[in-house]
């Protein structure tokens, strides 16, 4: 991979981190709130289904996540595994195509 | 007090008497004087402007011309061995050359705009890239930072702390012409983008220097120029 390619996934490593920031938080904080009357699977289902707005939040949650764990398991892999080049990079290609898979499957299930 | 020294694959004991001011320096010489002539180590200056002596001292690589064993001996016991993450030659004496390598892989070298026949560059003290520049200037080339740094040992194609530190101090050089080549060279898997900030190097930097602070302004300029297509 070549030097403007890796730079190019740092700055995308450092975004993503950036936005997963504001997400993780948004996500707790929400959970923390909703729970506190105590909550049934069926309630909360009720109040996600077809809101398009956390839909869209959680899309990006997940692009997020997409992006930004792939890239610092590359990091892991090269330095305690030392496995490096192109087999490396083409298996976290499928696995940051899983995480986008099971992702998107939970968003779906949860607010279309 | 008992010395272990580190010879190859084992470990040689010695007894050295204390003295007061007595610094690692002095118990290495010590040995090699009066106890085992044949002990290998290399030092120049004693006065910590070489950056020649620099070693592992109770696990702690540092300069040991001024490093006094009041301040690291523990239990009456010093253990000393050749800097981390450099092949050995002998002994306590590593080969440095990996490490300058990087400092040319790094482009390490002043370029200048002018000539000869230019008037002297001006370049104010109190700018905010010289004071930048300035704050990295001052490396005696020890390669305390590389054997402190994990990301070294872990990718040994990594170009260091140190030589991303001169690479930094170059790129905020307003007379240097030869930036973009830099950032190239000190960006990617082997450059300033596999730091990731554990501040060993700057913990032990003995100068107190602040090669981690050097790599981050690094990633920004790289990030820069990313964004701008200029890389």
């Amino acid at each position: 991979m070549s030097y403007r390619a890796e730079s190019f996934l740092w700055l995308m490593q450092r975004i993503s981190a950036g936005v997963l920031a504001l997400c993780v938080t948004v996500h707790l904080a929400t959970i923390i709130y909703a729970v506190q009357g105590g909550l049934s699977a069926a309630e909360i289902l009720g109040r996600t289904r077809g809101n398009a707005g956390w839909f869209a939040f959680y899309c990006v949650f997940v692009l997020a996540v997409t992006v930004h764990v792939p890239i610092g398991l590359r990091s892991v892999c090269s330095e305690w595994l030392r496995w490096r080049g192109r087999s490396r990079d083409l298996a976290l290609l499928l696995f940051a195509a899983f995480l986008a898979w099971a992702g998107m499957r939970a968003v779906v299930g949860v607010f279309a | 007090m008992k010395v272990s020294v580190k010879r190859g694959d084992s470990y040689q004991e010695f007894e050295v008497p204390r003295h007061p001011s007595q610094t690692v320096l002095d118990v290495v010489t010590y040995i090699q004087r009066h106890l085992d002539p044949t002990l290998a180590y290399r030092f120049a200056c004693r006065v910590g402007m070489c950056g020649s002596c620099a070693m592992m001292v109770n696990d702690v690589p540092r300069w040991t011309c001024r490093t006094h064993v009041d301040r690291v001996l523990e239990k009456d016991q010093l253990v000393v061995a050749p800097l981390r993450n450099l092949p050995v030659i002998r002994d306590l004496v590593t080969d440095m050359r990996g490490f300058f390598d990087k400092w040319a892989r790094a482009k390490g070298e002043f370029r200048g705009r002018q000539t000869k026949q230019d008037e002297f560059a001006v370049v104010s003290p109190q700018s905010e890239d010289r004071k930048l520049a300035d704050a990295g200037i001052e490396c005696i080339g020890c390669a305390v930072c590389y054997a402190a740094c994990d990301v070294v040992k872990w990718n040994p194609d990594y170009l260091g702390p140190a030589a991303l530190n001169r690479a930094w101090t170059l790129v905020k050089d307003v007379r240097d012409r030869s930036n973009l080549e830099r950032l190239r060279a000190v960006s990617g898997d082997a450059g300033c983008h596999a730091c990731h900030s554990h501040v060993s190097c700057t913990e032990r930097c003995p100068k107190h220097l602040s090669p981690t602070a050097a790599i981050a302004g690094l990633k920004r300029e790289v990030a820069k120029a990313v964004l701008r297509g200029e890389l």
